[in-house]
């Protein structure tokens, strides 16, 4: 350092720190900084109030009973004075000041060994030949502090001075039998056990979905995905048509199918012969392979006919299953009260959720098939047809798909902003679309492979990045409006949030793979998926178990609060017993939390550990 | 069986790894090809099955242009050409005969095999090739509970479950110690002789070279130097190869 950049040095340093006192300044004033407040009275007292009821969870509760307590007393002093009786300091038991008085004096009573907190009126009896039982004259009231004590001033009423003895008798309450559960800690039972669940199913679901999502998202797999243009052109034609044709084949395949799902015997027939039927052909199909004609044109024609029988057998087979579960699920539930209520509800609720998925697995086959075959052709047009010839099929073709993806695009755009004006919705996307796909073509070689696994990717990694920022108490508030308040929309708004936040950190570790395994298979001949499941699959399993605990983990946490915004679980009766300032019940919210997400903490390390 | 012609390869930002190289290798043949580290050897093996897309050229194999083959095509090629690696690139967390059977991918149905159900007669083979390299009582072990030569052997087998008409061995031995090198190096020449499988394999050691070899190509920086029976390389030809300041060892 010389010298001479010595105070230059030095007037920076001092505007630096003149810099970061402003920034704390400003911070201060944004945050609304204010010690004097935490220093009154007021505060103080409701802080130390809440703290207090924070640290006595309200777990147990006692059974009560009503005592009095009485001790005897003059009203009107005797000349031979008055003998206090002993009194058994065991129980509850009040003492008076004094043993009597002149009616409209004040004196003082304590009283020891009450139930804490309690509280309840103090009598003055009056004794009388006509009122043997005595005749209550309330003097006052008690609150017994934190140890069941008190002390309270009374003021002795105008009663008529007798020789006999009266009584001050206090009315409290006193714990009797053993310690119960409290209903705070009941209702707080069931919700953690709730919230588990709910972290439970978010995870699976969200793990499985996520498994496939992070292949797509992992750059390692998708770089040397490289198609020409007409297989791309043709399998975005064939992809939404085929999505079409398949949900349009589940519907025809429930219809036809509907009356015999009247007749238990007959769903349960179609459920045992549909899918041996099913098992019968594939086999059939695998022995009467003929390895050397799959190149040809003809033997594959034949092969996409087998299919598309074999994949009308499993949907059948899938709708007869959830058919049938759909009737033995209402079979077995007449009503709420039968034992293992919950297994036969189950029973349903499987069979309705397969039966919902078979026009979505439909869609998929469907666009799968049609999609795979249009491509296959497209393959065909570059590999072999002259680059002439494939250049005008391309300038064909590439413009009717970009018009066709364009039109599917802004019609679910529209289906948000409600254009209702086929200005926008068609006639502008098809023609934007079609000069898109006009421009590519003529870029183009019809040979040239493109990389369209890097576009894929770039597109899921944004969808992903995108889903990811949004918090998960923001998607339960959208899933409230779905499904309704409660556990269901908090497991559906954590299981989104899983599949965004595990594709990633998935992918990531498959991007990290040893590329010589992969190599390896590929070169046995191996096809992609193939290559996935030998070499990529058994790499990444150690990763994957470590980062799914690390999400059950994450989502136990983010469970206990997602009730905050009606996501159902402990954070909404936490929610509701802070705004009711009901802090000895929230007290044991509180614990279950900490107690469960620390045991999660533990358990999942311990796995971690000990697997992975 | 299998002709290069003029065959180039640059990768991205102008690397040149081949350029114009051209030779034939006949059926049955025990090719070896030398040269150093970077000389191109690697991208050569792999333009072969196309693992590495070459950049100009022609590889034809049994009269099939395997440069313009298409994706299934390339397929049907490859399960042809079995594939040994210096690093053996066995799954490591598979068992071994998982490993082994890897290599009847290409010919079971693929949705079979992604349910890791395979034939009973390739069931049968796998446990005869790991017989054959005398580590059948360890086919349920992890692969990467295996010593490297053993690992190595399990390379070679996985290879020849594809029934190869050839064998491509890229620096098959460059990791492990003499002993097992030339174990690995005679089974393989016990694979060439007796099964007639052709082997392409590239190697360091010119010893390696003259003891297995019937023919030896050379490559310097992406060209071919040398085409010829290893006996015939001389200092000279040597030094052309490894460069001027280069010493023979071995």
């Amino acid at each position: 350092m010389k010298k001479s950049s010595s105070p230059l040095r030095s007037l920076a340093v001092g505007l630096a720190t003149l810099l970061v006192l402003v920034i704390f300044a400003y911070g201060f004033t944004v945050t609304n900084i204010n010690f004097e407040e935490t220093r009154s009275e007021r505060r103080v007292a409701s802080l130390t109030r809440i703290l207090r009821a924070l640290a006595h969870p309200h777990i147990f509760d006692y059974e009560y009973e009503v005592v009095n307590v009485e001790v005897p007393f003059y009203l009107g002093c005797p000349e031979e004075g008055v003998e206090t009786p002993g009194v058994d300091r065991s129980v509850a038991f009040i003492l008076t000041s004094v043993g009597c008085a002149e009616p409209g004096e004040t004196i003082v009573v304590e009283g020891y060994n009450f139930q804490e907190n309690s509280s309840g009126p103090i009598n003055f009896i009056g004794f009388s030949p006509g009122a043997p039982d005595g005749v209550p004259l309330q003097m006052g009231n008690f609150q017994a502090d934190a140890q069941g004590n008190f002390r309270v001033e009374v003021t002795i009423p105008n009663r008529q001075v007798t020789e006999d003895p009266q009584a001050i008798r206090a009315t409290g309450r006193v714990r009797v039998g053993a310690p119960m559960i409290s209903r705070d800690a009941q209702v707080t039972w069931d919700k953690i056990v709730e919230t588990v669940f709910m972290a439970f199913l978010a995870t699976v679901f969200g793990t499985l979905l996520s498994i496939p999502i992070s292949f797509l998202a992992a750059r390692n797999l998708m770089s040397d995905i490289k198609i020409p243009l007409s297989n791309i052109s043709l399998s975005l034609i064939g992809w939404p048509l085929g999505m079409w044709l398949g949900i349009k084949a589940s519907q025809l395949l429930t219809n036809l199918l509907s009356p015999l799902f009247n007749s238990f015997f007959l769903t349960l027939a179609g459920t045992i012969i549909v899918p041996s039927l099913g098992f019968l052909f594939v086999r059939w199909l695998l022995s009467n392979q003929d390895e050397d004609a799959e190149l040809q044109f003809k033997a594959r024609l034949i092969n996409l006919l087998y299919t598309v029988v074999a994949t009308i057998l499993v949907l059948a087979s899938i709708l007869f299953l959830g058919k049938l579960l759909l009737v033995v699920g209402d079979y077995l539930t007449p009503n709420e009260e039968v034992p293992l209520y919950f297994i036969r509800k189950f029973i349903y609720q499987v069979g309705d959720i397969i039966v919902m998925l078979v026009p979505a697995i439909a869609a998929l086959v469907g666009g799968g098939i049609i999609g795979g075959l249009f491509g296959k052709f497209g393959q065909m047009i570059s590999d072999k047809i002259p680059a002439a010839t494939g250049k005008i099929v391309n300038l064909i073709i590439t413009p009717i798909a970009g018009a066709s993806t364009a039109v599917l695009i802004m019609q679910g755009v529209d289906w948000f902003y409600q254009f209702n004006n086929p200005a926008i919705t068609l006639y502008w996307p098809a023609g934007i679309g079609a000069v898109i796909g006009l421009v590519l073509a003529i870029l183009t070689s019809p040979k040239q492979s493109l990389p369209i696994g890097m576009v894929l990717y770039s597109i899921i990694r944004t969808i992903l990045n995108g889903t990811r920022s949004v918090e998960a108490l923001v998607m339960a508030i959208v899933f409230v409006a779905w499904v309704g308040l409660g556990p269901f929309a908090g497991a559906l708004a954590l299981g989104l949030h899983t599949v965004a936040s595990l594709a990633k950190l998935y992918s990531e570790q498959v991007e990290s793979i040893m590329s010589g395994p992969m190599e390896a298979i590929q070169a046995t001949g191996a096809n992609r998926l193939q290559t996935i499941i030998y070499a990529v699959v058994p790499q990444i399993i150690p990763p994957y178990i470590s980062y799914t605990m690390y999400r059950w983990d994450i989502n136990v946490r983010m469970s206990t609060i997602i009730g905050f915004v009606g996501g159902g679980g402990i954070g909404f009766v936490l929610q509701q017993n802070i705004n009711l300032l009901n802090y000895r019940a929230a007290s044991v919210n509180m614990l279950a939390i900490a107690i469960v997400v620390a045991s999660m903490d533990y358990i999942s390390s311990y796995l971690r550990e000990k697997y992975v | 069986m299998l002709e290069i012609k003029n065959l180039s390869k640059v990768y991205d930002g102008d690397v040149q790894a081949l350029k114009d190289v051209s030779f034939n290798v006949e059926q049955g043949e025990f090719l070896a090809v030398i040269g150093l580290s970077g000389s191109g050897k690697s991208t050569l093996l792999r333009c072969i099955n196309r693992l590495v897309e070459p950049t100009g050229g022609q590889i034809i194999w049994k009269g099939q242009d395997v440069t313009a083959a298409s994706q299934d095509e390339m397929r049907h090629i490859r399960r042809k050409i079995g594939m040994v690696f210096q690093h053996f690139n066995l799954v490591s967390r598979s068992k071994v005969i998982t490993n082994v059977l890897a290599g009847r991918l290409g010919y079971v149905n693929p949705v079979m095999s992604a349910l890791n159900r395979f034939p009973k007669s390739d069931m049968e083979m796998a446990l005869a090739q790991l017989d054959r390299i005398g580590i059948k009582n360890q086919a349920y072990k992890r692969a990467d509970e295996l010593s490297g030569g053993q690992q190595q052997r399990v390379g070679i087998a996985r290879a020849m479950m594809q029934e190869p008409a050839m064998i491509l061995a890229d620096e098959p031995v460059a990791s492990l110690d003499p002993v097992l090198a030339h174990s690995i190096m005679q089974y393989l020449e016990k694979i060439n002789k007796e099964d007639g499988v052709t082997v392409l394999c590239s190697l360091h050691f010119l010893d390696l070279v003259h003891r297995y070899a019937d023919r030896a190509i050379a490559l310097n920086q992406g060209v071919l130097m040398f085409d010829g029976p290893p006996n015939e390389i001389d200092d000279e030809k040597f030094r052309e190869i490894y460069g001027k300041d280069a010493e023979r060892v071995g």
